[in-house]
């Protein structure tokens, strides 16, 4: 029977739950590195017992972490991240320049053919890779080096690479994403970048053409239709069906477009998953009541999903890590909450069930679909 | 023998349980105790100085002999007392953070 291993990175230390295939009862295990800051865990879709997971500290600095047997035992490799050249400037908040620095890997992204590749967005906002199991890692400093990166400013979280995405038919092609700069898209591994944010609307920005600038939350795709993403904007829920090149907005009925996360069902490449949450400045659901919207027709008509979620007083966020799905069948879907509690569907959303219920503040969660 | 007091988060990483005793060849300065402790332990590089700068990290402070030297320059001699090994090198996380 499969079993299910759910990676959790939260603000003290990182705990990993397993299921089987059923998905009813888990088993909890951490923290692992206790005290840290965990801003996620990540396996590798070539090799599932290899995982790689973001340790860092505001006293400590940034480490990688590396396990070759699940995340039984770890091992630290390389954390210098240091920019290509002469790194430049980006706006600091009060539109003023102000120096690239490295402040830690807010996501890391295995590549689904090679174990020993992985990928890391860090803050301030870059990409890197390695080759060799995370012991050394190299810019690629096409994307900060394309033109637009001295006009990037930070988000309120600071000005952090959070989302990589790869295409699975051809990877060569990426997605990644950056608050408050928007997305970007390579077709050639990374060398060369192009902004894709035509489409977007950022109330905070004049210049409803504004090439960069839009505060992206988190893209999705369905590894089916890699030519398809799903975006969660600082407000807005959009959908592109040109790889990014125009993007269209599908919030239709929602609550409230702004949120952090999104996610697609493993199976149905139309079905997609956000967290409403009421403000920029109210992180937390509307009314009280933690509610997961599922849109079955690619967005625009959402439903509800509350069986087994709180629908009074409620008040916890949920970030843009902090969802993932399986890849059995009925999909499993999860999220982690700010209040600690970890969330479980096995069946596509219908029904919800806390696995974790007192962690410290969830960052991330990935799920592994393991044989 | 050099005696070093690192953090406890420092001691789960680098995994030991108490003091770390190192040897240090020539003067015994800052730079030199800490080249010698991410020598020996290599999983600490970045986690004490900046891995280019090689600048303290802002949240840590090295004390000896009842003395802040955070401020020091990295190459003044220690303290006879820490080169002799009868007084420890404290490296100490600043009281801060949640």
């Amino acid at each position: 029977m499969s079993k299910v291993r759910l990676l959790v990175g939260t603000r003290k230390g990182a705990f990993i739950l397993s299921s089987d295939g059923k998905r009813e009862k888990w088993d909890i295990d951490g923290p692992h590195f206790a005290g840290w800051e965990m801003y996620h865990l990540k396996g590798s879709p070539a090799d599932p017992n290899r995982l790689y997971a973001s340790q860092s500290s505001g006293w400590f600095g940034q480490l990688i972490q590396r396990s070759s047997d699940g995340g039984k035992t770890w091992e630290p490799v390389g954390n210098k991240f240091v920019y290509d050249g002469v790194p430049g400037t980006h706006q600091w908040y009060d539109g003023t320049p102000h120096p690239w620095e490295f402040k830690r890997v807010w996501h890391l992204e295995p590549s689904p053919a090679d174990p020993d590749t992985i990928y890391a967005g860090v803050e301030d906002a870059a990409l890197f890779r390695s080759t060799d199991g995370g012991q050394t890692w190299k810019e690629l400093a096409g994307l900060r080096g394309h033109g637009t990166g001295p006009r990037w400013q930070p988000g309120a979280g600071g000005l952090c690479l959070h989302t990589i995405l790869i295409d699975p038919s051809n990877h060569r092609r990426m997605f990644i994403a950056i608050s408050a700069a928007g997305a970007f898209r390579t077709d050639d591994a990374g060398k060369t970048w192009q902004p894709i944010n035509r489409g977007l609307k950022s109330q905070h920005i004049p210049d409803p053409t504004a090439e960069v600038g839009h505060c992206v939350h988190r893209i999705s795709m369905h590894r089916s239709r890699p030519g398809v993403l799903f975006m969660q904007k600082h407000w807005d829920v959009m959908r592109s069906d040109d790889a990014g090149d125009s993007w269209r907005e599908v919030s239709g009925n929602l609550p409230t477009d702004f949120g952090f996360p999104i996610d697609v069902h493993a199976h149905e490449p139309e079905t997609i998953y956000v967290v409403p949450i009421k403000s920029d400045s109210e992180h937390f659901p509307p009314d009280g009541k933690l509610r997961v919207y599922r849109s079955r027709t690619g967005g625009n008509e959402w439903e509800a999903l509350t069986r087994g979620l709180p629908q009074s007083n409620c008040y916890v966020n949920v970030l843009r890590d902090a969802m993932a799905v399986d890849s059995l069948d009925k999909c499993g879907v999860y999220f982690g909450t700010t209040g600690g509690q970890v969330y479980a569907s096995a069946d596509a959303g219908d029904n919800w069930a806390a696995v974790a219920r007192d962690l410290p503040a969830v960052l991330s969660v990935e799920v592994q679909t393991l044989p | 023998m050099i005696r070093v007091v690192l953090p406890a988060h420092l001691r789960t990483l680098a995994r030991v349980g108490g003091d770390v005793e190192l040897e240090v060849e020539g003067n015994v300065t800052q730079r030199s105790v800490l080249d010698a402790l991410e020598a020996r332990f290599p999983m600490l590089r970045g986690t004490i100085r900046d891995q280019v700068t090689q600048q303290r990290r802002p949240f840590l402070r090295f004390f000896a002999c009842s003395e802040d030297l955070s401020h020091e320059p990295p190459d003044t001699p220690l303290p006879d007392a820490v080169a002799s090994g009868s007084e420890p090198f404290f490296i100490i996380g600043a009281i801060a953070g949640g």
